[in-house]
Protein backbone atom coordinates (compact mmCIF):
# COMPACT_ATOMS: atom_id res chain seq x y z
CA UNK A 1 0.00 0.00 0.00
CA UNK A 2 2.00 2.60 -1.24
CA UNK A 3 -1.02 5.10 -0.27
CA UNK A 4 -0.39 7.84 2.36
CA UNK A 5 -3.26 7.94 5.13
CA UNK A 6 -3.88 11.47 4.73
CA UNK A 7 -5.39 10.87 1.29
CA UNK A 8 -7.44 8.21 2.74
CA UNK A 9 -11.25 9.33 4.13
CA UNK A 10 -10.41 13.12 3.22
CA UNK A 11 -13.20 14.39 1.25
CA UNK A 12 -12.13 14.58 -2.39
CA UNK A 13 -14.82 16.47 -4.73
CA UNK A 14 -14.88 16.65 -8.08
CA UNK A 15 -11.80 18.38 -9.30
CA UNK A 16 -9.97 17.46 -6.29
CA UNK A 17 -7.35 15.08 -7.92
CA UNK A 18 -5.00 12.81 -6.21
CA UNK A 19 -1.73 12.95 -7.57
CA UNK A 20 -0.90 9.70 -8.68
CA UNK A 21 -3.77 10.36 -11.71
CA UNK A 22 -2.22 13.85 -11.97
CA UNK A 23 0.62 12.93 -13.48
CA UNK A 24 -0.66 10.61 -15.72
CA UNK A 25 -2.47 13.27 -17.01
CA UNK A 26 -0.29 16.03 -17.86
CA UNK A 27 1.34 12.87 -19.64
CA UNK A 28 -1.23 14.45 -22.43
CA UNK A 29 -2.81 11.37 -23.37
CA UNK A 30 -6.52 10.84 -23.89
CA UNK A 31 -7.81 8.96 -21.46
CA UNK A 32 -11.21 8.41 -21.98
CA UNK A 33 -12.85 6.84 -25.00
CA UNK A 34 -16.51 7.24 -26.31
CA UNK A 35 -18.10 3.76 -27.98
CA UNK A 36 -18.65 6.13 -31.34
CA UNK A 37 -14.69 6.66 -31.59
CA UNK A 38 -12.37 3.93 -33.04
CA UNK A 39 -11.84 1.30 -30.48
CA UNK A 40 -8.16 2.02 -30.99
CA UNK A 41 -8.22 4.95 -28.97
CA UNK A 42 -9.59 3.08 -25.67
CA UNK A 43 -5.85 1.15 -26.38
CA UNK A 44 -4.13 3.74 -25.28
CA UNK A 45 -5.32 3.51 -21.85
CA UNK A 46 -2.73 2.06 -19.87
CA UNK A 47 -2.49 -1.43 -19.86
CA UNK A 48 -6.18 -2.39 -20.58
CA UNK A 49 -6.93 -5.58 -18.30
CA UNK A 50 -10.48 -6.21 -19.18
CA UNK A 51 -11.37 -4.80 -22.96
CA UNK A 52 -14.86 -5.13 -23.81
CA UNK A 53 -15.67 -5.32 -27.54
CA UNK A 54 -18.66 -4.80 -29.37
CA UNK A 55 -20.83 -5.91 -26.35
CA UNK A 56 -24.49 -6.45 -27.28
CA UNK A 57 -26.29 -8.12 -24.04
CA UNK A 58 -30.17 -9.77 -24.39
CA UNK A 59 -32.44 -10.89 -22.02
CA UNK A 60 -34.67 -12.63 -23.55
CA UNK A 61 -35.93 -10.12 -26.47
CA UNK A 62 -35.16 -6.99 -24.43
CA UNK A 63 -31.33 -5.61 -25.39
CA UNK A 64 -29.78 -4.46 -22.30
CA UNK A 65 -26.34 -3.78 -23.54
CA UNK A 66 -26.14 -2.31 -26.94
CA UNK A 67 -22.15 -2.00 -29.05
CA UNK A 68 -20.29 -1.23 -26.01
CA UNK A 69 -16.76 -1.13 -26.49
CA UNK A 70 -14.09 -0.31 -23.77
CA UNK A 71 -10.94 -1.03 -22.12
CA UNK A 72 -10.48 -1.26 -18.43
CA UNK A 73 -7.15 -0.62 -17.26
CA UNK A 74 -5.39 -2.61 -14.75
CA UNK A 75 -4.95 -2.13 -10.91
CA UNK A 76 -6.91 1.26 -10.98
CA UNK A 77 -10.62 1.72 -9.86
CA UNK A 78 -12.70 1.85 -12.55
CA UNK A 79 -16.55 3.67 -11.95
CA UNK A 80 -19.94 2.08 -13.59
CA UNK A 81 -22.19 4.96 -13.11
CA UNK A 82 -26.07 5.83 -15.23
CA UNK A 83 -29.55 5.74 -13.72
CA UNK A 84 -31.26 2.64 -12.79
CA UNK A 85 -31.92 -0.29 -15.46
CA UNK A 86 -28.65 1.89 -17.63
CA UNK A 87 -27.02 -1.97 -17.89
CA UNK A 88 -24.62 -0.83 -15.46
CA UNK A 89 -24.64 -3.88 -13.61
CA UNK A 90 -24.97 -6.30 -16.42
CA UNK A 91 -22.18 -5.00 -18.14
CA UNK A 92 -20.20 -5.94 -14.63
CA UNK A 93 -21.02 -9.20 -14.16
CA UNK A 94 -20.36 -10.27 -17.86
CA UNK A 95 -16.97 -9.89 -16.72
CA UNK A 96 -17.18 -12.96 -14.50
CA UNK A 97 -19.77 -14.93 -16.52
CA UNK A 98 -22.56 -14.64 -14.35
CA UNK A 99 -24.66 -13.77 -16.53
CA UNK A 100 -24.59 -17.75 -17.22
CA UNK A 101 -26.83 -18.47 -14.65
CA UNK A 102 -30.02 -16.19 -16.54
CA UNK A 103 -31.52 -18.79 -18.08
CA UNK A 104 -32.60 -16.67 -21.51
CA UNK A 105 -29.48 -14.65 -21.84
CA UNK A 106 -27.68 -13.61 -24.83
CA UNK A 107 -24.54 -12.45 -25.22
CA UNK A 108 -22.75 -10.73 -28.48
CA UNK A 109 -19.25 -9.45 -28.69
CA UNK A 110 -16.48 -10.27 -26.86
CA UNK A 111 -15.09 -9.45 -23.31
CA UNK A 112 -10.96 -9.97 -23.07
CA UNK A 113 -9.11 -10.53 -20.20
CA UNK A 114 -5.99 -10.53 -20.55
CA UNK A 115 -5.22 -11.13 -24.08
CA UNK A 116 -8.37 -14.11 -23.72
CA UNK A 117 -12.03 -13.89 -24.71
CA UNK A 118 -13.82 -15.40 -21.85
CA UNK A 119 -16.73 -16.30 -23.69
CA UNK A 120 -14.56 -18.51 -25.99
CA UNK A 121 -16.06 -21.96 -26.02
CA UNK A 122 -13.19 -23.61 -23.92
CA UNK A 123 -13.27 -20.83 -21.39
CA UNK A 124 -13.09 -22.62 -17.51
CA UNK A 125 -15.46 -20.46 -16.43
CA UNK A 126 -14.52 -21.91 -12.81
CA UNK A 127 -11.01 -20.88 -13.44
CA UNK A 128 -12.25 -17.25 -14.40
CA UNK A 129 -14.45 -16.77 -11.50
CA UNK A 130 -11.18 -17.23 -8.88
CA UNK A 131 -9.55 -14.78 -10.59
CA UNK A 132 -12.53 -12.44 -10.98
CA UNK A 133 -13.78 -12.11 -7.76
CA UNK A 134 -17.20 -10.51 -7.18
CA UNK A 135 -18.49 -9.01 -4.40
CA UNK A 136 -22.69 -8.00 -4.50
CA UNK A 137 -24.55 -5.33 -3.59
CA UNK A 138 -26.59 -6.95 -0.45
CA UNK A 139 -24.06 -8.75 1.48
CA UNK A 140 -24.46 -12.96 1.04
CA UNK A 141 -22.14 -14.05 3.85
CA UNK A 142 -22.90 -18.34 3.91
CA UNK A 143 -25.13 -19.22 7.16
CA UNK A 144 -21.86 -20.59 8.60
CA UNK A 145 -18.72 -18.98 10.98
CA UNK A 146 -16.75 -16.09 10.02
CA UNK A 147 -13.73 -18.32 9.22
CA UNK A 148 -15.63 -20.64 7.37
CA UNK A 149 -16.84 -18.14 5.07
CA UNK A 150 -13.28 -17.00 4.38
CA UNK A 151 -12.03 -20.35 3.98
CA UNK A 152 -14.54 -21.64 1.77
CA UNK A 153 -13.21 -20.45 -1.69
CA UNK A 154 -9.83 -22.36 -0.55
CA UNK A 155 -11.64 -25.24 0.90
CA UNK A 156 -13.07 -25.60 -2.96
CA UNK A 157 -9.86 -26.14 -4.63
CA UNK A 158 -8.67 -28.69 -1.65
CA UNK A 159 -6.79 -26.47 0.52
CA UNK A 160 -7.30 -28.64 4.02
CA UNK A 161 -4.37 -27.78 5.76
CA UNK A 162 -5.06 -25.72 8.64
CA UNK A 163 -1.72 -23.32 8.76
CA UNK A 164 -2.07 -22.40 5.53
CA UNK A 165 -6.02 -21.82 5.97
CA UNK A 166 -5.23 -19.73 9.04
CA UNK A 167 -2.39 -17.76 7.45
CA UNK A 168 -5.00 -16.96 4.05
CA UNK A 169 -7.80 -16.09 6.26
CA UNK A 170 -6.23 -13.57 8.44
CA UNK A 171 -4.50 -12.11 5.80
CA UNK A 172 -7.67 -11.59 4.10
CA UNK A 173 -9.73 -10.49 7.05
CA UNK A 174 -6.79 -7.89 7.61
CA UNK A 175 -7.04 -6.49 4.10
CA UNK A 176 -10.72 -6.11 3.99
CA UNK A 177 -9.90 -4.66 8.08
CA UNK A 178 -11.73 -6.44 9.42
CA UNK A 179 -9.45 -8.83 11.44
CA UNK A 180 -9.18 -6.41 14.41
CA UNK A 181 -12.62 -6.63 14.79
CA UNK A 182 -13.59 -10.61 14.56
CA UNK A 183 -10.23 -12.16 15.54
CA UNK A 184 -11.34 -13.11 19.00
CA UNK A 185 -14.81 -14.45 17.67
CA UNK A 186 -14.15 -16.37 14.19
CA UNK A 187 -16.05 -18.62 15.52
CA UNK A 188 -19.00 -16.70 15.70
CA UNK A 189 -21.82 -17.14 12.50
CA UNK A 190 -21.18 -14.73 10.27
CA UNK A 191 -24.21 -13.52 10.11
CA UNK A 192 -24.35 -11.91 13.52
CA UNK A 193 -22.10 -9.22 12.07
CA UNK A 194 -23.72 -5.57 11.30
CA UNK A 195 -24.75 -4.98 7.97
CA UNK A 196 -20.91 -3.34 7.01
CA UNK A 197 -19.11 -5.97 8.62
CA UNK A 198 -20.75 -8.18 6.50
CA UNK A 199 -19.96 -6.66 3.51
CA UNK A 200 -16.23 -5.69 4.31
CA UNK A 201 -16.02 -10.49 5.67
CA UNK A 202 -17.80 -10.96 1.72
CA UNK A 203 -14.98 -8.57 0.08
CA UNK A 204 -12.28 -10.57 2.62
CA UNK A 205 -14.08 -14.03 1.38
CA UNK A 206 -13.21 -12.32 -2.42
CA UNK A 207 -9.48 -11.71 -1.70
CA UNK A 208 -8.74 -14.92 0.02
CA UNK A 209 -8.75 -16.67 -3.42
CA UNK A 210 -6.64 -14.43 -4.49
CA UNK A 211 -8.16 -12.67 -7.21
CA UNK A 212 -6.01 -9.94 -9.99
CA UNK A 213 -9.82 -8.16 -10.67
CA UNK A 214 -12.61 -7.43 -8.08
CA UNK A 215 -16.19 -6.62 -8.88
CA UNK A 216 -18.18 -5.07 -6.77
CA UNK A 217 -21.93 -4.20 -7.32
CA UNK A 218 -22.98 -1.11 -5.78
CA UNK A 219 -21.28 -2.56 -2.49
CA UNK A 220 -22.21 0.12 -0.01
CA UNK A 221 -26.01 0.44 -1.12
CA UNK A 222 -27.13 -1.00 1.86
CA UNK A 223 -25.19 0.42 4.15
CA UNK A 224 -25.10 3.63 6.47
CA UNK A 225 -22.95 6.42 5.98
CA UNK A 226 -20.20 4.92 8.34
CA UNK A 227 -19.98 1.74 6.93
CA UNK A 228 -19.91 3.02 3.48
CA UNK A 229 -17.16 5.22 4.55
CA UNK A 230 -14.61 2.37 5.68
CA UNK A 231 -15.56 0.29 2.37
CA UNK A 232 -14.66 3.11 0.19
CA UNK A 233 -11.32 3.43 2.40
CA UNK A 234 -10.77 0.00 1.92
CA UNK A 235 -11.82 0.14 -2.00
CA UNK A 236 -8.92 2.74 -2.37
CA UNK A 237 -6.22 0.64 -0.94
CA UNK A 238 -7.67 -2.02 -2.65
CA UNK A 239 -6.59 -0.80 -6.11
CA UNK A 240 -3.15 -0.55 -5.44
CA UNK A 241 -3.11 -4.44 -5.91
CA UNK A 242 -6.35 -5.35 -7.59
CA UNK A 243 -7.85 -4.50 -10.51
CA UNK A 244 -11.74 -2.99 -9.01
CA UNK A 245 -14.27 -2.35 -11.11
CA UNK A 246 -17.52 -0.82 -8.90
CA UNK A 247 -21.01 0.00 -9.87
CA UNK A 248 -22.23 2.91 -7.80
CA UNK A 249 -25.35 4.99 -8.39
CA UNK A 250 -23.89 7.09 -5.95
CA UNK A 251 -21.67 9.59 -7.57
CA UNK A 252 -19.87 11.54 -5.07
CA UNK A 253 -18.64 7.60 -4.22
CA UNK A 254 -17.68 7.36 -7.90
CA UNK A 255 -15.42 10.30 -7.63
CA UNK A 256 -13.93 9.68 -4.22
CA UNK A 257 -12.62 5.63 -5.14
CA UNK A 258 -12.60 5.48 -8.62
CA UNK A 259 -9.88 6.69 -11.34
CA UNK A 260 -11.97 5.64 -14.35
CA UNK A 261 -15.39 6.16 -14.83
CA UNK A 262 -17.31 4.89 -17.42
CA UNK A 263 -21.48 6.59 -17.94
CA UNK A 264 -23.89 4.35 -19.19
CA UNK A 265 -27.08 5.37 -20.55
CA UNK A 266 -29.96 2.78 -22.10
CA UNK A 267 -27.82 0.18 -22.70
CA UNK A 268 -25.43 2.40 -24.44
CA UNK A 269 -21.78 3.45 -23.32
CA UNK A 270 -21.62 7.33 -23.98
CA UNK A 271 -18.23 8.04 -22.32
CA UNK A 272 -15.95 6.34 -20.82
CA UNK A 273 -12.70 8.52 -19.22
CA UNK A 274 -10.73 9.62 -16.02
CA UNK A 275 -12.50 10.15 -13.40
CA UNK A 276 -11.29 13.99 -12.84
CA UNK A 277 -12.24 14.60 -16.87
CA UNK A 278 -15.82 12.89 -16.79
CA UNK A 279 -16.87 14.95 -13.71
CA UNK A 280 -15.21 18.37 -14.64
CA UNK A 281 -15.65 18.37 -18.10
CA UNK A 282 -17.82 15.98 -19.90
CA UNK A 283 -17.62 15.72 -23.62
CA UNK A 284 -20.98 14.55 -23.93
CA UNK A 285 -24.47 16.67 -22.87
CA UNK A 286 -26.23 13.37 -21.60
CA UNK A 287 -23.22 12.86 -19.22
CA UNK A 288 -23.57 16.32 -17.87
CA UNK A 289 -26.97 16.59 -17.58
CA UNK A 290 -26.70 12.89 -15.47
CA UNK A 291 -24.60 14.57 -13.13
CA UNK A 292 -26.03 17.81 -12.83
CA UNK A 293 -29.07 15.95 -11.80
CA UNK A 294 -31.47 16.95 -14.71
CA UNK A 295 -32.01 12.99 -14.94
CA UNK A 296 -31.65 9.72 -13.06
CA UNK B 1 -75.06 -3.59 19.44
CA UNK B 2 -75.39 -2.91 15.88
CA UNK B 3 -75.93 -5.22 13.22
CA UNK B 4 -71.94 -4.78 12.00
CA UNK B 5 -70.21 -5.47 15.27
CA UNK B 6 -72.99 -8.12 15.90
CA UNK B 7 -71.66 -9.91 13.21
CA UNK B 8 -68.18 -8.97 13.57
CA UNK B 9 -68.29 -10.66 17.23
CA UNK B 10 -69.91 -13.57 15.57
CA UNK B 11 -67.13 -14.41 13.40
CA UNK B 12 -64.57 -13.72 16.04
CA UNK B 13 -66.43 -16.70 18.26
CA UNK B 14 -66.76 -19.32 15.53
CA UNK B 15 -63.37 -18.90 14.49
CA UNK B 16 -62.14 -19.09 18.08
CA UNK B 17 -63.96 -22.03 18.54
CA UNK B 18 -62.60 -23.94 15.32
CA UNK B 19 -58.92 -22.96 16.29
CA UNK B 20 -59.63 -24.22 19.81
CA UNK B 21 -61.68 -27.41 18.54
CA UNK B 22 -58.28 -29.21 17.32
CA UNK B 23 -56.58 -28.82 20.25
CA UNK B 24 -59.25 -29.78 22.57
CA UNK B 25 -59.70 -33.11 19.96
CA UNK B 26 -55.43 -33.68 20.55
CA UNK B 27 -56.20 -33.67 24.32
CA UNK B 28 -59.74 -35.49 24.47
CA UNK B 29 -57.59 -38.52 22.42
CA UNK B 30 -54.81 -38.01 24.80
CA UNK B 31 -56.93 -38.68 27.94
CA UNK B 32 -58.80 -41.49 26.49
CA UNK B 33 -55.30 -43.21 25.40
CA UNK B 34 -54.16 -42.31 28.78
CA UNK B 35 -57.22 -43.85 30.97
CA UNK B 36 -57.26 -46.50 28.63
CA UNK B 37 -53.85 -48.19 28.49
CA UNK B 38 -52.34 -46.63 31.74
CA UNK B 39 -54.85 -49.23 33.53
CA UNK B 40 -53.12 -52.55 32.13
CA UNK B 41 -50.50 -51.26 34.34
CA UNK B 42 -52.75 -51.95 37.34
CA UNK B 43 -52.42 -55.88 36.61
CA UNK B 44 -48.51 -55.90 34.76
CA UNK B 45 -45.49 -54.53 35.61
CA UNK B 46 -44.42 -51.52 33.21
CA UNK B 47 -41.01 -53.35 33.67
CA UNK B 48 -42.89 -56.82 32.19
CA UNK B 49 -44.45 -54.59 29.54
CA UNK B 50 -41.84 -52.78 27.77
CA UNK B 51 -39.46 -55.28 27.74
CA UNK B 52 -41.15 -58.53 28.27
CA UNK B 53 -39.86 -60.91 24.96
CA UNK B 54 -43.38 -62.52 24.85
CA UNK B 55 -46.88 -60.57 23.45
CA UNK B 56 -49.10 -63.96 24.30
CA UNK B 57 -51.81 -62.06 25.41
CA UNK B 58 -54.76 -64.99 24.69
CA UNK B 59 -52.40 -67.34 26.57
CA UNK B 60 -52.96 -68.25 30.24
CA UNK B 61 -51.82 -66.08 31.91
CA UNK B 62 -51.43 -63.77 29.01
CA UNK B 63 -48.62 -62.52 28.76
CA UNK B 64 -47.55 -58.49 27.39
CA UNK B 65 -44.09 -58.25 26.28
CA UNK B 66 -43.89 -55.33 23.64
CA UNK B 67 -40.31 -55.63 23.25
CA UNK B 68 -40.54 -57.88 19.69
CA UNK B 69 -43.28 -55.27 18.51
CA UNK B 70 -40.85 -52.52 19.31
CA UNK B 71 -37.82 -54.13 17.91
CA UNK B 72 -40.30 -55.28 14.59
CA UNK B 73 -41.35 -51.60 14.10
CA UNK B 74 -37.42 -50.75 14.80
CA UNK B 75 -36.49 -52.51 11.98
CA UNK B 76 -38.76 -52.04 9.75
CA UNK B 77 -38.83 -47.77 10.10
CA UNK B 78 -34.39 -48.45 9.89
CA UNK B 79 -34.51 -50.35 6.95
CA UNK B 80 -37.20 -47.77 5.01
CA UNK B 81 -35.01 -44.77 6.41
CA UNK B 82 -32.10 -46.17 5.04
CA UNK B 83 -33.61 -46.74 1.65
CA UNK B 84 -35.74 -43.32 1.07
CA UNK B 85 -33.42 -40.55 3.27
CA UNK B 86 -30.68 -40.78 0.58
CA UNK B 87 -33.19 -41.48 -1.97
CA UNK B 88 -35.21 -38.43 -1.02
CA UNK B 89 -32.61 -36.08 -0.68
CA UNK B 90 -30.97 -36.94 -3.64
CA UNK B 91 -33.70 -36.13 -5.58
CA UNK B 92 -35.06 -33.35 -3.94
CA UNK B 93 -31.62 -31.73 -5.28
CA UNK B 94 -32.23 -32.66 -8.02
CA UNK B 95 -35.63 -31.51 -8.37
CA UNK B 96 -34.19 -27.83 -6.84
CA UNK B 97 -31.29 -27.33 -8.25
CA UNK B 98 -30.58 -29.47 -11.32
CA UNK B 99 -33.68 -30.28 -13.05
CA UNK B 100 -34.37 -28.12 -16.08
CA UNK B 101 -38.04 -26.53 -15.64
CA UNK B 102 -39.57 -29.28 -17.63
CA UNK B 103 -38.43 -32.32 -15.90
CA UNK B 104 -38.89 -30.17 -12.34
CA UNK B 105 -42.77 -30.00 -13.33
CA UNK B 106 -43.26 -33.29 -14.37
CA UNK B 107 -41.03 -35.05 -11.56
CA UNK B 108 -43.29 -32.87 -9.10
CA UNK B 109 -46.36 -34.28 -10.27
CA UNK B 110 -44.62 -37.68 -9.97
CA UNK B 111 -43.58 -37.13 -6.66
CA UNK B 112 -47.32 -35.93 -5.69
CA UNK B 113 -48.97 -38.42 -7.68
CA UNK B 114 -46.84 -41.29 -5.21
CA UNK B 115 -48.17 -39.74 -2.13
CA UNK B 116 -51.63 -39.87 -3.32
CA UNK B 117 -51.93 -44.08 -3.73
CA UNK B 118 -53.39 -45.50 -0.79
CA UNK B 119 -51.15 -47.31 1.23
CA UNK B 120 -53.06 -50.53 0.87
CA UNK B 121 -52.70 -50.19 -2.77
CA UNK B 122 -49.13 -50.05 -2.36
CA UNK B 123 -49.17 -53.13 0.18
CA UNK B 124 -51.11 -54.75 -2.30
CA UNK B 125 -48.67 -54.47 -5.26
CA UNK B 126 -46.08 -55.38 -2.91
CA UNK B 127 -47.87 -58.49 -1.77
CA UNK B 128 -47.98 -59.86 -5.37
CA UNK B 129 -44.45 -58.55 -6.89
CA UNK B 130 -42.17 -57.34 -4.03
CA UNK B 131 -42.80 -60.61 -1.76
CA UNK B 132 -42.36 -63.22 -4.26
CA UNK B 133 -39.25 -61.23 -5.87
CA UNK B 134 -37.65 -60.74 -2.08
CA UNK B 135 -38.47 -65.31 -1.79
CA UNK B 136 -37.09 -65.97 -4.76
CA UNK B 137 -33.83 -63.81 -5.20
CA UNK B 138 -32.89 -63.49 -2.29
CA UNK B 139 -33.47 -67.11 -1.33
CA UNK B 140 -35.68 -67.36 1.77
CA UNK B 141 -38.37 -68.97 3.10
CA UNK B 142 -40.92 -66.33 3.24
CA UNK B 143 -40.67 -63.37 1.40
CA UNK B 144 -42.66 -61.39 3.71
CA UNK B 145 -40.22 -59.81 5.83
CA UNK B 146 -39.58 -56.65 7.77
CA UNK B 147 -36.77 -56.08 4.44
CA UNK B 148 -39.76 -56.27 2.06
CA UNK B 149 -41.77 -54.03 4.71
CA UNK B 150 -39.04 -51.56 4.45
CA UNK B 151 -38.51 -51.26 0.81
CA UNK B 152 -42.92 -50.30 0.47
CA UNK B 153 -42.46 -48.00 3.13
CA UNK B 154 -39.57 -46.23 1.89
CA UNK B 155 -41.56 -45.56 -1.13
CA UNK B 156 -44.28 -44.07 1.12
CA UNK B 157 -41.65 -42.25 3.15
CA UNK B 158 -40.47 -40.84 -0.13
CA UNK B 159 -42.73 -38.05 -1.26
CA UNK B 160 -42.68 -36.54 2.27
CA UNK B 161 -39.03 -36.42 2.12
CA UNK B 162 -38.27 -35.11 -1.48
CA UNK B 163 -41.24 -32.48 -1.36
CA UNK B 164 -40.16 -30.94 2.09
CA UNK B 165 -37.00 -31.32 1.27
CA UNK B 166 -37.41 -29.80 -2.30
CA UNK B 167 -39.39 -26.88 -0.73
CA UNK B 168 -36.34 -26.36 2.12
CA UNK B 169 -33.85 -25.85 -0.65
CA UNK B 170 -35.86 -23.85 -3.00
CA UNK B 171 -36.25 -21.71 -0.08
CA UNK B 172 -32.33 -21.15 0.23
CA UNK B 173 -31.72 -17.49 -1.24
CA UNK B 174 -30.80 -17.44 -5.24
CA UNK B 175 -28.01 -14.92 -3.51
CA UNK B 176 -25.87 -17.80 -1.53
CA UNK B 177 -25.69 -20.00 -5.22
CA UNK B 178 -24.30 -16.53 -6.52
CA UNK B 179 -21.80 -15.97 -4.05
CA UNK B 180 -20.70 -19.62 -3.89
CA UNK B 181 -20.37 -19.85 -7.86
CA UNK B 182 -19.06 -16.37 -7.85
CA UNK B 183 -16.19 -17.60 -5.71
CA UNK B 184 -15.36 -20.11 -8.14
CA UNK B 185 -17.37 -23.07 -6.69
CA UNK B 186 -18.56 -25.77 -9.48
CA UNK B 187 -22.22 -26.05 -9.21
CA UNK B 188 -22.13 -29.51 -6.83
CA UNK B 189 -19.79 -27.82 -4.59
CA UNK B 190 -22.15 -24.81 -4.53
CA UNK B 191 -24.87 -27.49 -3.57
CA UNK B 192 -23.40 -29.49 -0.76
CA UNK B 193 -20.87 -26.64 1.23
CA UNK B 194 -23.60 -23.79 0.52
CA UNK B 195 -27.21 -24.65 -0.17
CA UNK B 196 -27.60 -27.70 1.56
CA UNK B 197 -25.45 -26.55 4.91
CA UNK B 198 -28.55 -23.76 4.46
CA UNK B 199 -30.95 -25.68 4.34
CA UNK B 200 -30.00 -28.53 7.18
CA UNK B 201 -32.76 -27.79 9.19
CA UNK B 202 -35.82 -28.26 6.75
CA UNK B 203 -34.52 -31.32 5.35
CA UNK B 204 -33.71 -33.05 8.40
CA UNK B 205 -37.60 -31.75 9.07
CA UNK B 206 -38.55 -33.80 6.19
CA UNK B 207 -36.33 -36.68 7.22
CA UNK B 208 -38.26 -36.92 10.80
CA UNK B 209 -41.65 -36.34 9.10
CA UNK B 210 -41.09 -39.06 6.59
CA UNK B 211 -39.85 -41.42 9.44
CA UNK B 212 -42.80 -40.30 11.33
CA UNK B 213 -45.11 -41.42 8.50
CA UNK B 214 -43.47 -44.90 8.59
CA UNK B 215 -43.46 -45.17 12.01
CA UNK B 216 -47.68 -45.02 11.76
CA UNK B 217 -48.17 -46.57 8.73
CA UNK B 218 -50.20 -50.07 9.08
CA UNK B 219 -51.89 -51.21 6.68
CA UNK B 220 -48.67 -51.93 4.12
CA UNK B 221 -47.10 -53.34 6.92
CA UNK B 222 -49.20 -55.61 7.88
CA UNK B 223 -49.98 -56.86 4.54
CA UNK B 224 -45.93 -57.59 3.81
CA UNK B 225 -44.01 -58.37 6.73
CA UNK B 226 -45.37 -61.15 8.07
CA UNK B 227 -46.74 -60.43 11.20
CA UNK B 228 -44.65 -63.05 13.20
CA UNK B 229 -44.25 -62.07 16.78
CA UNK B 230 -41.10 -62.91 17.36
CA UNK B 231 -37.57 -61.30 18.83
CA UNK B 232 -35.72 -59.98 15.25
CA UNK B 233 -32.64 -61.09 14.87
CA UNK B 234 -32.30 -59.92 11.01
CA UNK B 235 -33.97 -57.86 8.52
CA UNK B 236 -35.11 -60.91 6.33
CA UNK B 237 -37.59 -62.62 8.83
CA UNK B 238 -40.72 -61.96 9.54
CA UNK B 239 -41.76 -59.39 12.12
CA UNK B 240 -44.88 -57.62 13.53
CA UNK B 241 -45.31 -53.98 14.20
CA UNK B 242 -46.57 -51.88 17.11
CA UNK B 243 -49.08 -50.27 14.92
CA UNK B 244 -49.97 -53.99 13.21
CA UNK B 245 -50.53 -55.49 16.34
CA UNK B 246 -53.49 -53.07 17.23
CA UNK B 247 -55.29 -53.21 13.98
CA UNK B 248 -54.97 -57.13 13.81
CA UNK B 249 -56.02 -57.62 16.93
CA UNK B 250 -58.47 -54.89 18.35
CA UNK B 251 -61.59 -56.59 16.33
CA UNK B 252 -60.64 -59.44 18.55
CA UNK B 253 -60.87 -58.12 21.74
CA UNK B 254 -63.28 -57.91 25.07
CA UNK B 255 -63.75 -54.08 26.17
CA UNK B 256 -61.89 -53.86 29.04
CA UNK B 257 -60.31 -56.88 28.85
CA UNK B 258 -56.19 -56.58 29.76
CA UNK B 259 -56.15 -57.29 26.26
CA UNK B 260 -58.03 -54.22 25.15
CA UNK B 261 -55.83 -52.07 27.86
CA UNK B 262 -52.50 -53.54 26.24
CA UNK B 263 -53.51 -52.51 22.78
CA UNK B 264 -54.35 -48.89 24.17
CA UNK B 265 -50.77 -49.34 26.03
CA UNK B 266 -48.81 -49.88 22.50
CA UNK B 267 -51.17 -46.95 21.63
CA UNK B 268 -49.20 -45.12 24.44
CA UNK B 269 -46.28 -46.04 23.38
CA UNK B 270 -46.70 -45.53 19.48
CA UNK B 271 -47.60 -41.90 20.53
CA UNK B 272 -44.52 -41.41 21.94
CA UNK B 273 -42.57 -42.69 19.75
CA UNK B 274 -44.19 -39.98 17.13
CA UNK B 275 -43.95 -37.25 19.31
CA UNK B 276 -40.31 -37.58 20.18
CA UNK B 277 -39.78 -37.60 16.33
CA UNK B 278 -41.89 -34.58 15.92
CA UNK B 279 -40.56 -33.11 18.61
CA UNK B 280 -36.90 -33.63 16.63
CA UNK B 281 -38.25 -32.12 13.93
CA UNK B 282 -39.71 -29.12 15.40
CA UNK B 283 -36.31 -28.41 16.92
CA UNK B 284 -34.13 -28.72 14.06
CA UNK B 285 -36.46 -25.97 12.19
CA UNK B 286 -36.02 -23.58 14.15
CA UNK B 287 -32.98 -24.32 15.53
CA UNK B 288 -30.48 -21.02 14.75
CA UNK B 289 -26.77 -21.54 13.97
CA UNK B 290 -24.60 -20.82 17.10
Amino acid sequence: MNLNDQTIGNDILPGDIRPHINTELQNGKPLFVSHRKPLEESLENPIPQIMVKELNFYYGRQKALSKVSLGIPAKKATALIGPSGCGKSTLLRTFSRMNDLIANARIEGTVTIDGRNIYDRDTDVVELRRRVGMVFQKSTPFPKSIYDNVAYGLRIVGIRDKKTLDQIVEKSLRQAVLWEEVKDNLGKSALALSGGQQQRLCIARALAVGPEILLMDEPCSALDPNATARIEELIFELKDDYTVVIVTHNMQQAVRVSDFTAFLYLGELIEFGSTQKIFTVPKDRRTEAYLTGKFG
Amino acid sequence: MSLKNFKEALIEKIIFLSGIASIILVILIFIFLAKEGLSLFKSVHLGDFLLGRRWHPISEPPQFGVLPLILGSLFVTLGAAVISVPMGIASAIYIAEVAPPRMKEILKSGIELLAAIPSVVLGFIGMTTLVPFVKHHLNLPTGLTAFSGSVMLAFMAMPTIVSIAEDALTAVPQKYKEAALALGATRWQAIHRVILRAASSGIVAAVMLGIGRVVGETMAVMMITGNAVRMPTSLFQPVRTLTATIAAEMGETVRGSAHYHALFAIGIVLFVITFVINLIADWAVHRKLK
